[in-house]
């Protein structure tokens, strides 16, 4: 057993698991979405991307490929946030959070990219 | 992957391998601190329960972290939040700190700076955009050329093994930025990095101090880019013959070629000179001429160096008296003294008084100098050559007044600079050696009738589209005609045709056919090349003339042609 891999693995998966918690629910309703989930996803989004960065493989460098864009779609997600919070004032109106959800749900979609990859590069291992 | 990408791929990979701990640190560490505040409840300024968003909590990590600190923003904290506070500066500062740490400690390691010199050099090759060598060894023979080449705007790549002698290259404040690689230069992964697969690699010069790297060079250079030239620089005769089989274009001993120049100085001054001239790697006027007494030869070591004079010098009418310490690990005759030679004892049993000349040959360049001294003493008209072994020793070389010093390094690079610069001088030169000194004596005095003071210089012209469009052009107009061109309208003056170039033409070269010393009624075809001497600012006037179709014009009919196509227009029918 790879300890390296049991993290990455763990990290990627998590990172996928907390982004879909997030986007489920109603798609506009603010109740559905809890923020600290959001941040949870984001952190462990980040850390997957570092652990990935500098690896040398062919498979590892579309790994690092689509934890960037995850990286970048979650991170747009929480510029908006705090935007609407914090520098407009108009909280998180449905409008806001169908916007939030859908960058998270793009989220979602690179992340689910990662586990696909993750799980071929282990089937192709087969050991 | 090429070897730059590869190079600066070692540089990135390395960074964020030794990163990766740290930054996930930092990263969880501002995770947990910014959920902290969060979730502790606060007080507005109104007195009413406020919870930090995550916009603010992050804000104020980032600057709690950085130690910037604008204070408790934007509401004054609340006691449960200063302790959380507090345990969360000193995380965030010490993940900062580890991280920072980290990525100085990376800077510095040595492993990393060569990863990053790697990359540097790999790009500096890279960029090269001109032919270039590639030479292995920056002693004193490799700096020597590398110098020379520099100077003469021809650009190179180094490889040695010794990291000094890379900084040495570094501050030697060349012409040209010359790349320097420390390297073993036998081990192939260092000639590939170098730029040996590159489309400007010229040709590879192994001039290190060990024989048997040379061979692995000249091996994997022929076997990796068999294009290129191959220059080896070698001082055992197997490895010499070993090079020689494997295609090594050329094999330099410094020893052998060293006992041949002597012996040519003995048989014939004036080529003696003629050579050394053509050779040298500097532009100097040309000296004195030396002339090397027949007679009985004391030779004090009988090394390699040793060796190849005895084995020339008889051929020459000379007799050699050998002197050597080891008489029996050296082979040397039974008629040898045993004995340094430093001493007058052993000199005197040499019998230095009856001799002509003295050869310090030994390895030592000291005890080199000590034998000539001495030597003198006993015998102040001998003639003594002397082997220096080290550069350095230059002053006290220069002091001790000999009529000849071997330095190797001279030797070899001087030979590796006339293979470089002029293919064909290699070919005069050897075409050379078959005539007498009377006709050496007359090639200098006709050389240094037209120099008049001039540093010398030896230049090839050849008779291609590309190097000499407008002469190519007028030889295709004259065959048309049914005209020739002769080698006398080439060296007419494009100022005054009636005044002639100050340079002698040396050989002419036809596929196959070579003349030495062209009569000036000899005709120029397709093809030709031809090698002057004379002063350097001349070879640029010919260039002038055989690549400006109106200034050939004028040399080889003194009319000046029109330039423009109206006056030609007009030119032509005036004529009619």
């Amino acid at each position: 057993m790879n300890l390296e891999k049991v993290f990455f693995a763990f990290f990627i998966v998590l990172a996928l698991t907390l982004n879909f918690g997030f986007v489920m629910g109603d798609f506009d309703n603010p109740d559905h979405h809890n923020v600290y989930e959001f941040f949870a996803a984001l952190v462990v989004s980040l850390i997957a991307t570092v652990l990935k960065v500098g690896d040398r493989t062919h498979i590892g460098a579309v790994l690092l490929a689509t934890s960037l864009v995850a990286d970048l779609q979650l991170i747009a997600a929480a510029v908006v946030w705090a935007i609407a919070e914090h520098a407009v004032g108009i909280g998180a109106t449905p409008s806001i959070m169908a916007s939030i959800v859908s960058l998270s749900s793009g989220a979602v979609l690179a992340n689910l990219m990662s586990v696909l990859l993750l799980a071929v590069e282990t089937v192709m291992v087969r050991r | 992957m090429r070897p730059r990408l590869a190079a600066i791929h070692n540089v990135v990979h390395l960074l964020f391998r030794r990163l990766r701990m740290p930054l996930i640190v930092v990263i969880c560490t501002y995770a947990v601190s910014i959920v902290g505040l969060t979730l502790i409840p606060g007080i507005d300024d109104q007195g009413n329960p406020w919870r930090m968003s995550m916009f603010h909590a992050f804000y104020f990590v980032s600057f709690m972290g950085s130690t910037i600190g604008f204070g408790e923003i934007p509401y004054p904290f609340t006691d449960a939040q200063r302790l959380w506070t507090t345990a969360a500066m000193y995380a965030t500062v010490t993940a900062w700190l580890y991280a920072i740490g980290s990525l100085l400690a990376l800077v510095q390691d040595p492993a990393f700076r060569r990863v990053v010199k790697a990359a540097a050099f790999a790009r500096a090759v890279h960029r090269i955009n001109q032919r270039y060598y590639i030479v292995c060894g920056y002693g004193d023979t490799g700096s020597l050329l590398v110098g020379v080449l520099a100077a003469n705007g021809i650009r190179s790549v180094v490889v040695d093994i010794d990291q000094s002698r890379i900084d040495a290259l570094e501050i030697a404040g060349l012409p040209l930025e010359i790349p320097g690689l420390c390297a073993d230069a036998a081990d192939p992964a260092s000639l590939i990095e170098s730029g040996l697969r590159g489309k400007h690699c010229a040709g590879v010069i192994a001039l290190t101090n060990d024989d048997q790297v040379n061979l692995t060079v000249a091996v994997t250079s022929k076997l990796i880019a068999a294009h290129v030239t191959v220059i080896c620089r070698a001082e055992f005769e197997d490895t010499e013959a070993n090079m020689a089989s494997f295609g090594t274009d050329h094999i330099i001993n410094p020893f052998v070629t060293f006992a041949d120049s002597l012996a040519m100085a003995v048989h014939s001054p004036s080529m003696y000179l003629l050579n050394d001239w053509m050779t040298s790697t500097r532009k100097l006027p040309m000296e004195e001429l030396v002339s090397p007494p027949r007679g009985t030869w004391v030779v004090c070591g009988y090394g390699r160096f040793g060796k190849a004079v005895c084995n020339r010098l008889p051929s020459e009418g000379i007799n050699t008296v050998v002197i050597e310490a080891n008489t029996e690990g050296t082979h040397a005759p039974p008629s040898a003294v045993r004995g340094r030679g430093t001493e007058a004892v052993t000199l005197k049993e040499g019998r230095i008084e009856e001799a002509v000349a003295v050869i310090a040959g030994t390895d030592n360049g000291t005890n080199n100098l000590s034998i000539v001294i001495t030597a003198r003493d006993m015998n102040p008209e001998l003639f003594a050559v002397a082997r220096q072994t080290e550069r350095r020793e230059d002053p006290m070389f220069a002091a001790a007044r000999l009529d000849m010093v071997m330095q190797p390094w001279v030797i070899v690079a001087s030979r590796v600079w006339s293979l470089i610069r002029n293919p064909i001088l290699a070919e005069f030169l050897r075409l050379a050696r078959d005539q007498d000194n009377a006709w050496a004596n007359v090639v200098i005095s006709r050389i240094t009738a037209v120099l008049e003071e001039e540093p010398p210089d030896t230049w090839m012209l050849s008779i291609t589209p590309n190097d000499t469009p407008a002469l190519y052009a007028a030889l295709d107009a004259a065959m048309d005609r049914g005209e020739q061109i002769s080698l006398s309208d080439l060296l007419r003056d494009p100022r005054n045709r009636d005044a002639t170039l100050a340079c002698v033409p040396l050989l002419l070269m036809r596929s196959h056919e070579q003349a030495l010393m062209p009569e000036g009624s000899a005709a120029i075809h397709k093809g030709d090349r031809l090698l002057f001497a004379g002063a350097a600012h001349v070879a640029d006037t010919m260039r002038w003339t055989t690549q400006n179709a109106n200034t050939l014009e004028y040399v080889l009919t003194g009319s000046e042609r029109p330039s423009g196509f109206v006056w030609r227009l007009f030119a032509r029918e005036q004529g009619e």
